[in-house]
């Protein structure tokens, strides 16, 4: 965070306050003092705003948070780093991202997460918190030291898209992370099943002759883990379903009582495999995209509350990456840019209400990764995303801010618009 | 992009040939026609035509392959066509130069027309949709998509064996449909054609999900499937899929599906029995078939001459100005 201004007085007047996490709805001031918000409605004694942000027409609710963004930062900085990413995000409206542990080096030593949060700190634009490596250098084979990454401020463990081949290193990684109260981030991909392809195993993968990763990939891995959280005790979230039938399976696995929590990317409340049907490496992503009716699956399963956050999965490429045959190109969606008004869209096409839309996007992820944020009570630090929602602008490589341009939405109409984002109480950005 | 408009010239000639699925019944008939009309040149004494010389043809065969190389070799030698064969396995890409980069630098050399044949699905898509606008790109086989021109001699092979009426055949299409392209270009092909019916038949772990979807009636017991059928096209087996799990053995193959004179009785009496080569002789055919009088194997590969002869100066002749 940068050090200037934590004395700044801030006014955000007449603005649509959504607070997801106080079921809060309604037109209302918000008084920002010390990077915190200090009262509501009526200025306190004395208040004298700094700044007055005028929000009518506009919804202010807490920044957004990220719960999976690849910064690129260490190790493959021609896609984006640290500061080009943040930035984008604080135009987005999002304060908090979690960076997964596949950095290169792999976030498994606290020097890795002490790099990353320092140039985090340095371009102050966003906050960057992280996940540390379940299992050193994420091979699988030895745990990490996680009593040391949680010392450092991981927010939790995860393998990321490397498998754990041994269950009983699983199972033994598992307990260990319980022993710190770490919660464990699941990519559910069985190895084996999903055999190195590239595609939805169905329709448009046989046409076109794309090796194909089955639904069981998920589904059996999201069994087998299961299995061992329940073994273990540990708090275990699941990244990045797909398919519906996993969707399900977590629903019962919570009415059940077993602490899991599960996330979407909004590409795949989107797209599904038919959007491959050109060989579109855009289309490229990891967990394959699936079925249409895995899609709307996908999008119940956030209406009713099982997958309680809704990520953008940002994975910035350099252009080269997205040059090749499909199979050879390389996976993920640039999502920062898109994140907020792909979901707002949601909104409007399904019956998910403004309120708990934002949930998934704010409450939601605090609450899976164990973060004080996403709120906007007397006394939580001042992070607030402040958006028109019926501002329309084009995505091009002229408005976006990532510097990964390898998106499919490229070129189309979003609805929705960042005004002003605060992070602890300063505006890291207004638009112009 | 799309796909189909990809190879598929604004006036509705043939720019690329990637694919067969997007082709339509009247332009696949010309491809055969135009073949036809080839298959007096390869017979002759003198085997040339000019109608390509000048032009500068590159195979650029990204994986091994000896007959669709060189039968395309020998088909463009025959329009008098110049060939440059580029064998990239043991070329540049093992140096770290990229797909893109290659192409770059045979575009600077004047090349017209690719050749390609790459291990992922979808490559002579990227090809051609990244080349310079006066290339065309022919699909020599990309992983498991597509691989037309094979399909086109086969379409050819079955035309002159059966005669033009495609609705009165049916046809079994036997062995690895999952990862062959050959057999997903041939069900487009066959289907284009409106055949009456078309078969594939392999066991479950060779057939792609919703192999039906592909435009297929599904079996996995080869009398069954090859009651009654005209035509029977054996795929070859490749000996890996031993390791991958997904048979057992080739005995135990060859008892199931392999095809022999005395499983040859339930087809229809004048059945004619394809392979787009290399055979495993005792592995997905046996000799006695391979070798017998209903065996059109070796004509197909003569065909193939014909054939591509006619993709490529069809593609080539959509261009202004006359080619040779």
């Amino acid at each position: 965070m940068p050090a200037s201004n934590h004395s700044n007085k801030i006014l955000i007047s007449s603005g649509r306050v959504i607070d997801p996490a106080n079921k809060v709805d309604r037109i209302r001031n918000i008084y920002i003092a010390e990077g915190k918000v200090i009262a509501f409605d009526k200025a306190p004694q004395g208040f004298n705003a700094d700044v007055e942000i005028d929000a009518r027409h506009r919804i202010v609710c807490p920044g957004l948070i990220d719960i999976s963004t690849r910064l690129r930062e260490p190790g493959q900085e021609q896609k984006a780093t640290i500061a080009t990413e943040s930035l984008a995000a604080a135009s987005a409206g999002i304060t908090t991202l979690c960076c997964p542990p596949d950095t290169q080096p792999v976030i498994d030593t606290p020097a890795v997460t002490e790099f990353i949060r320092l140039r985090a700190e340095a371009a102050g634009n966003a906050r960057v918190v992280t996940l540390g490596a379940l299992t050193q250098s994420l091979r699988g084979e030895q745990l990490s030291e996680m009593a040391a990454l949680r010392k450092a401020g991981c927010v939790g463990v995860s393998n990321a898209l490397m498998p754990l081949l041994n269950p009983l290193v699983q199972r033994r990684a598992l307990e260990y992370a319980a022993t710190f109260d770490l919660t464990v981030f699941l990519y559910p991909n069985d190895h084996w099943l999903a055999n190195g392809g590239c595609a939805h195993e169905g329709r448009v993968a046989t046409r076109l002759g794309l090796p194909g990763i089955p639904e069981a990939a998920e589904t059996a891995a999201v069994a087998h883990d299961l299995a061992l959280i329940e073994q273990t005790g540990v708090r275990a979230h699941f990244c990045r379903l797909t398919t519906g039938r996993a969707a399900k399976m977590i629903a019962r696995a919570q009415y059940d009582g077993i602490p899991v929590t599960a996330d979407v990317a909004i590409p795949y409340l989107y797209l599904s495999e038919v959007d491959i049907s050109d060989f579109d490496s855009l289309c490229h992503l990891i967990p394959p995209l699936r079925t249409v009716e895995d899609r709307q699956q996908l999008r119940d399963a956030v209406q009713q509350g099982v997958l309680s956050a809704v990520c953008s999965d940002h994975q910035p490429h350099e252009p080269d990456a997205k040059l090749g045959p499909f199979p050879a190109t390389e996976p993920g969606i640039s999502g920062l840019d898109t994140l907020l008004p792909l979901s707002l869209q949601l909104a409007e096409e399904d019956s998910l209400g403004l309120m708990d839309l934002l949930h998934r996007l704010t409450a939601g992820p605090a609450r899976i990764l164990g973060l004080p944020y996403g709120t906007l009570s007397i006394g939580a630090v001042a992070d607030i995303c402040i958006f028109d929602p019926s501002a329309s602008w084009q995505l091009d490589s002229r408005t976006m801010r990532s510097s990964g341009h390898n998106t499919p939405f490229m070129g189309r109409e979003m609805k929705g618009r960042v005004t002003h984002t605060l992070l602890a109480g300063n505006i890291v950005y207004t638009l112009n | 992009m799309s796909r189909h408009n990809l190879q598929i010239d604004k006036n509705g000639r043939l720019r690329h040939f990637l694919s067969i699925s997007g082709l339509n019944r009247q332009l696949m008939t010309e491809i055969l026609d135009t073949a036809e009309s080839f298959a007096g040149v390869t017979a002759q004494t003198v085997k040339k035509v000019p109608l390509l010389r000048g032009k500068t043809i590159v195979n650029l065969f990204f994986e091994a392959s000896t007959r669709t190389r060189t039968t395309f070799e020998l088909a463009a030698k025959r329009l008098s066509a110049d060939v440059l064969n580029i064998n990239i396995t043991q070329s540049s890409t093992v140096k770290g130069e990229t797909l893109l980069d290659t192409l770059r630098n045979l575009e600077a050399m004047h090349v017209d027309m690719f050749i390609v044949r790459h291990a992922d699905s979808g490559a002579a898509h990227f090809i051609a949709a990244n080349t310079a606008p006066h290339i065309s790109v022919i699909n020599a086989g990309d992983g498991s998509h597509s691989h037309p021109t094979q399909a086109m001699l086969d379409m050819y092979t079955i035309r002159r064996v059966k005669g033009p009426d495609f609705g009165a055949l049916r046809v079994a299409i036997v062995g690895d449909i999952l990862h062959s392209r050959v057999a997903r270009s041939q069900i487009h092909a066959l289907n284009i054609l409106n055949t009456g019916e078309v078969r594939v038949v392999a066991p479950k772990t060779l057939l792609p999900a919703h192999a039906e979807s592909l435009g297929a009636q599904v079996y996995n017991d080869l009398q069954a499937g090859i009651k009654d059928v005209d035509v029977i096209i054996m795929l070859r087996l490749q000996r890996e899929r031993m390791q991958g799990a997904f048979l057992p053995s080739e005995h135990e193959y060859y008892e199931l599906f392999g095809l022999t004179e005395e499983k040859l009785v339930h087809a229809s009496p004048d059945v004619t029995v394809m392979h787009p080569g290399p055979i495993n002789r005792g592995v997905e055919m046996d000799s006695d078939v391979a070798d017998g009088p209903r065996s059109v194997i070796l004509e197909q590969v003569t065909h193939g001459i014909a054939v591509r002869m006619a993709v490529m100066s069809m593609a080539m002749s959509r261009k202004e100005g006359p080619s040779g």
